[in-house]
Formats: C-alpha cells, sequence, structure tokens
C-alpha cells in the first residue's frame, strides 16, 4: 500500500508539473489574447521533434537548449504573421486559425518524421536508476524532468512577480488599452509571451519525448486536458495554473490505483440500480475525472479556484 | 449538333469505362488511410498492392488483372459501410479489411444483408485482422472469410505455451476497455483455469482504449501485486507505452502479448532492454521462416522499408488465386463454396486450412520473444538492431477451438 502511494505520488506531482509547463504559457496566452491556442500542444509535439532531431546529430543536450528556442521563434512568428492578422478579424477567427494551426502541424509532423513513432532516447547521462524503493526503481530521467519542471516554475514566477518585464505583463493581462497608452509596445509584449508560452511547451515536448513515445498523436492526447488545466486553476493565475496542474496529475494517477466500484461501496443490489455504472472501478474511469471536474467548477466556480475572471 | 458529339463522346467515354471496369477483378480495400489507424492500414495496402502485382504478372486471375480499390474507413463503422457501398457501386465483388472488430461486425452485416437482397450480385467479405470471435461464432456468415487467427485461437496457443513455463506464478491482465479487450480477458481467465489452475491471477485491469500517455501508475499497480507475468491484447501506443513505463520502473516481468510487434513496440522493447521477456503470438516469423518466405520477406522489405506483417494477407490472395482457379469462375458463390474447406501451403510453411463450419483459418501458430539478433538471423525490425526470435510452434491441430457458429448456407 506504502509503495503505491509513494510513486503515485511521485507519478502525479511528475505528470502535474509536464503539464504546468504547458499550462502556464497556455493560460498567459488565453488571458492576455483571449484566444484559446488549439495549437498549444501542438508546440509540444514539435518540440518533442526537434529535440529528437538535434539529440540524434549533435547529443541531447544542445536539443535541450536550442529545441525550446526554435519552437519559441516559431511560436513569435506564428503571433506576428498570423495571430495579429487574423486578431482584427475577431475571437472566432483566431480561435478558427489556432484550431487549423494543429492540424497543419500534425499533417506536417506526419510527413516529415511519418507516422510511426520515432526513436527518442534519454541520454546515456541520465540513463540510470535515482534511488529504489521497495523493489521499484525510478529513473534519474524523471527526477531530471522533475527538476526541470521546478526550476521553470521558479524562473516564472520571479520573472512575473519581480521584473519589470513582469509588471507590464500583468498589466497587459487586465488592462492592455491603459498599457499601449502609457507608451508601451503592446503587440510586442503579445508577442514575447505567445513565443516564451510556445518555447515553454516545446520544452515541456523535449523532456518529455524521451520518457513517453514521440509520435504524431502525442498533441491530441495531451491538448484536452491543458484545457481542463486553465479552467480549473483560472484564467491568467499562474498559481492556479500550477495548483491545478498537480491537483489534476494526482487525481489521475491515484484513481488508477483505486480498485474500487459502486457496488463495492453501497453494495451489489444498490448499485445494480445504474445498471453498467455501478460495477465500473475508478480505475476505469480514472481518465475522465478531470473532465468531470472540469464541468463541476463551471458549475460551481466559473472563474475557476484562483481566477477573478469569468470564463 | 457540336453538343450531341459531346455527348456521344462522353457516353462512349463512359461505355469505354465500363468496359475497362469488367476487365479487372476488383477487390475493395477498407481500412484506415487517415487518423490515428493510417500508420497501420497504409502498411496493409502495401500487401494488398504488392500481392495483386505479383498476381498480375502471372498472367491474373483468368487472364483479368486484379485491382486494389483503397478505400479510407477512419476505423469507423459507419464509414465503412459507405466505403463498401462505394466499392460495389465501383464494380467490386471482393472487400477485404482488418483494423477493428468493430467494423469487422459492420461489415460481415452488410455483405451478408445485401446478399440476400441482391442473389447474383453477391460479395465476400475477406478479414484478414479483425480477431474478436464473435465474427466466427454468433455472428458467423456464410460471406465472411477470417485467415487472421481469432482472438480465441491466440490465447489457446498463449496458454498451451504457459503450460511448459512452470515459473509463471502470478500472472496480471491488463487490457483495452472495449469488445476486443474484454473479450481477450475473459479468454485469459477461463483458459488460464483450465490449463494452469495453480496460476494466480493478480490482477485484472481495463484502460481507456488508446487514451493513456502516461502508464506508470499501472504499472506501480502491477508491480505492488507482484506479478511474474502480464498478459495482455493491447495494440498500437497502448502496447508501446505500457512496455516504456515497464521499463522505467524496472518491472522485469514476462510480457506475453498479441500485439508487441505493432508500429512502435519494437523501439518501445529496445529502449526498455527487455531481453526476450516480451512475447508475441503470430503467424510467421521472418528469422525462422522458410527461404522462400525470407526471400519474400528481403523483397518486401526492400521495396516499402517495411516488415512483411501479414503473411496471412499472401495466404489470404494465395487461396483467392486457388479457388477462382479451382471454380474456373469469378462468381463470387462459386469462389466461395471453393474456399469453404481448402487447404494451402501457408506463406510460413505447414498446411493451413479454411474451416468449413465457420470460415475460420487455422494454421501453425509461433510464440517469439523480441531481443538482440542472434548470428545468422536476418531481420531486425524498426532499425533497432534487434529482432524476433521463434521460441515455440503451436500446430495447427492443439489451436482447433470449438465454434458455436450455424452457418447459414444459400
Amino acid at each position: 500500500m506504502l509503495e503505491i502511494i509513494t510513486f503515485s505520488t511521485l507519478n502525479g506531482v511528475l505528470y502535474g508539473m509536464l503539464l504546468f509547463m504547458m499550462a502556464s504559457g497556455l493560460t498567459l496566452i488565453f488571458s492576455m489574447m483571449g484566444v484559446l491556442n488549439f495549437a498549444h500542444a501542438s508546440f509540444y509535439m514539435v518540440g518533442a521533434y526537434f529535440g529528437f532531431e538535434i539529440s540524434r546529430r549533435v547529443g541531447f543536450w544542445p536539443g535541450f537548449v536550442v529545441a525550446p528556442l526554435l519552437v519559441g521563434a516559431l511560436g513569435a512568428l506564428v503571433e506576428r504573421y498570423g495571430l495579429r492578422r487574423v486578431h482584427r478579424f475577431g475571437h472566432v477567427a483566431e480561435l478558427l486559425f489556432t484550431f487549423g494551426l494543429a492540424f497543419v502541424i500534425e499533417e506536417l509532423v506526419n510527413m516529415i518524421w511519418g507516422k510511426l513513432p520515432v526513436d527518442y532516447r534519454v541520454p546515456p547521462s541520465l540513463d540510470f536508476v535515482a534511488f529504489r524503493l521497495f523493489d521499484t526503481t525510478y529513473p534519474a530521467y524523471r527526477m531530471f524532468m522533475l527538476a526541470t519542471a521546478v526550476a521553470i516554475f521558479a524562473f516564472l514566477l520571479i520573472v512575473l512577480k519581480r521584473t519589470r518585464v513582469g509588471l507590464i505583463i500583468q498589466a497587459a493581462l487586465t488592462h492592455p488599452n491603459m498599457v499601449a497608452m502609457l507608451g508601451h509596445d503592446v503587440p510586442t509584449v503579445f508577442m514575447m509571451v505567445f513565443g516564451v508560452g510556445a518555447a515553454l511547451a516545446g520544452l515541456a515536448g523535449v523532456i518529455a519525448g524521451p520518457a513517453l513515445v514521440t509520435q504524431p498523436a502525442m498533441a491530441g492526447l495531451l491538448g484536452p486536458i491543458l484545457f481542463v488545466v486553465i479552467v480549473v486553476g483560472g484564467l491568467g493565475s499562474l498559481a492556479g495554473a500550477f495548483v491545478a496542474s498537480l491537483l489534476i496529475g494526482l487525481i489521475q494517477t491515484f484513481a488508477v490505483a483505486i480498485n474500487v466500484s459502486l457496488a463495492d461501496m453501497v453494495g451489489g443490489d444498490a448499485a445494480s440500480r445504474f445498471g453498467e455504472l455501478g460495477h465500473v472501478t475508478v480505475a476505469q474511469i480514472a481518465p475522465v475525472l478531470p473532465y468531470l471536474l472540469l464541468v463541476l467548477v463551471l458549475i460551481l466556480r466559473p472563474t475557476g479556484l484562483f481566477g477573478n475572471r469569468e470564463t | 449538333m457540336r453538343k450531341f458529339l459531346a455527348g456521344i463522346s462522353i457516353l462512349a467515354g463512359l461505355l469505354g469505362g465500363a468496359a475497362r471496369a469488367e476487365d479487372t477483378v476488383k477487390i475493395g480495400y477498407i481500412d484506415p488511410l487517415s487518423g490515428g489507424g493510417a500508420s497501420v492500414g497504409e502498411i496493409g495496402l502495401k500487401h494488398f498492392q504488392w500481392l495483386a502485382d505479383q498476381i498480375n504478372a502471372e498472367g491474373g486471375l483468368l487472364g483479368k488483372k486484379v485491382e486494389i480499390l483503397p478505400l479510407d474507413n477512419k476505423v469507423n463503422p459507419q464509414e465503412s459501410l459507405v466505403q463498401a457501398q462505394k466499392a460495389i457501386d465501383a464494380g467490386a465483388h471482393y472487400i477485404t479489411q482488418g483494423n477493428g472488430s468493430s467494423v469487422g461486425a459492420a461489415l460481415e452485416d452488410f455483405v451478408t444483408k445485401f446478399n440476400d437482397r441482391n442473389p447474383g450480385k453477391e460479395v465476400l467479405y475477406f478479414n484478414y485482422a479483425a480477431v474478436d470471435d464473435a465474427l466466427t461464432n454468433e455472428k458467423c456468415s456464410y460471406w465472411h472469410f477470417r485467415w487472421d487467427a481469432s482472438s480465441a485461437i491466440k490465447m489457446t496457443a498463449i496458454t498451451n505455451y504457459l503450460k511448459t513455463k512452470p515459473d509463471v506464478k502470478k500472472v496480471y491482465l491488463i487490457n483495452q476497455d472495449y469488445s476486443f479487450g474484454q473479450g481477450v480477458r475473459v479468454l485469459a481467465r477461463d483458459m488460464l483455469k483450465a490449463k494452469r489452475p495453480d496460476v494466480e491471477i493478480v490482477g485484472d485491469e481495463l484502460h481507456p482504449l488508446l487514451k493513456i500517455t502516461d502508464f506508470s501508475p499501472y504499472i506501480a499497480k502491477i508491480k505492488a501485486s507482484g506479478a511474474d507475468t502480464v498478459i495482455t491484447g493491447n495494440w498500437g501506443q497502448d502496447i508501446a507505452l505500457l512496455l516504456k513505463a515497464a521499463a522505467d520502473a524496472g518491472l522485469q516481468a514476462n510480457w506475453y502479448t498479441y500485439y508487441a510487434g505493432g508500429a512502435g513496440g519494437p523501439t518501445a522493447i529496445k529502449q526498455a532492454g527487455l531481453v526476450h521477456k516480451v512475447f508475441d503470438i503470430v503467424e510467421g516469423n521472418p528469422n525462422s521462416a522458410p527461404e522462400s518466405a525470407q526471400k519474400t520477406e528481403t523483397e518486401f522489405r526492400q521495396k516499402f522499408g517495411v516488415t512483411l506483417w501479414y503473411p496471412r494477407a499472401v495466404n489470404e490472395m494465395r487461396m483467392f488465386a486457388k479457388a477462382v482457379k479451382e471454380a474456373n469462375s469469378l462468381d463470387p458463390k462459386a469462389v466461395a463454396a471453393k474456399l469453404e474447406g481448402m487447404t494451402i501451403e501457408v506463406f510460413d510453411g505447414g498446411q493451413g486450412t479454411m474451416r468449413k463450419d465457420d470460415h475460420q483459418f487455422f494454421q501453425d501458430m509461433y510464440i517469439r520473444s523480441f531481443g538482440p539478433l542472434d548470428p545468422g538471423a536476418k531481420f531486425d525490425e524498426e532499425n533497432t538492431g534487434w529482432g524476433w526470435k521463434q521460441q515455440g510452434k503451436i500446430a495447427a491441430a492443439d489451436t482447433n477451438v470449438p465454434t458455436t457458429c450455424k452457418m447459414e448456407r444459400p
């Protein structure tokens, strides 16, 4: 039992931190531009593929640094020459633009790297066992992922709360017109935020690529859950995104470990009234729980846990 | 006048087209060619086009060329029926499909009804990979023929092999939560109980189909259960990601799978370093195949850069050609009558028979494991440098599972 709790906690926190690396950029972009960026998870995928491509040529570490920068540049370009033009036609056009972009990116990835998963490896320098607990090993690479995610969180917190850039971003979140009046170049701020958001997603891709399988479907698998995170956390709230990411990471991993069904709790007769549902274990519905949470949050607290704006 | 001439020429074109259409034997290939299943569907299509080319190179069937019509069904039963109708409208009397037993059930039903309503225009459904047992049991149809071993045959082979492995004591079942996965789980439970009553089933998991990105929580559970063996029918990314998570946690269990050889599986096993701990059950293994099959395998790999995944597709087309020849007709009804009970030399050596009772094909099956290539072994997978090694052979007679089919013959 202790073994499952320990490893579920570790896995849950790790998954949560990975979600946070993407959700942080997405929530900032969303609150700033009012656009749900459907292509955000695609940047994560592009990051993984860039990381793979660089790592097989010059090694993992150059990829670790360069790939996110490339993805960030790509994101900035998308904002500058795509979103900004579409912006004048309103939010629906922007939404459709990012929606289409996600498909375009997926098809491009299909064409360039093929539909099969690529052989993206954990670097040899991190390919060892970090520790062994209850006879289960925990790979060093996962510890590295965790450390990277924590470092990114600290970095974002400091930039947003302690620097002048962060001050402007925060102001632009709520009062973009006033910030522009004060002489700041708001479109550039938007571009920077979009670029950094994409870079963070790219970094998440670079480090998640070797741990999970790098394949064209990876964006589609992670995309929906990101929206859950930012809505549950509250729009524009970094702290909210952080808490929601961890919450969802932990809920999902712990739910898997629970083999209890309704029938076990209230007895078979009472549960049989719910038909099939009465015998479904919590483990089976684990992947649905975040969406259940999404619905509950929208009903009970539409601003999200930490947000102060209506979704 | 000009319009009239144009009309004539169009009409002539259409007639010409129709005349040409009758000159080929059309086979509708209905499988995913876009979306998540495309990686498998594309490779399947290459198999059939290549097999058709071979038949054509030898003069075709009764002097007519074989033509494969690629039709994209997106693994969707609804879409498949539209495509089946399209194939029939284009003049096809034969359709073939493999991915997804849900699609297979829909097509079998469609073909049966179509043939009831259109006597004289019958259509045959050749199934090369949809393995749900229902297709040859309660749903069985005279117009459906299956070359892939059904789920029950595969599980029989796996459990027969486990009889020779006394070190297997605690088994964990993990499967996808839909009809096929649930079927695998029931089969495994029943057969283990009968053949290895000493084995304890320490876990029986169903997880959502193709939705999990990180299997670590499931692996933690398997680990905690103390299982030494895992049995799974998982396919696609669900097997690749599962194996990867197992490697990360240092789970040193043995894996008995249906589809570890599919796209991404070999790469994941290599990364995980599970040397000869992952087994799968197939109808042919390139590294131990007879020379003729190895030669074909080499040609296929050189031409397409992928493994010849479907020896059963080769068997399917061979038997189709033989049935046409014996019937001396392309009439589906005559072909079906010849296919029933037909025995041929299969691609990987030995005899295979299409059982008359339920139109299920039986042949020798092979248990193999994945690891670094032995000296002399020729074929690796996905450029990993690792390949499959035969560990056991289950004779066709030992996989003879009973059927509940009550075949209605025309």
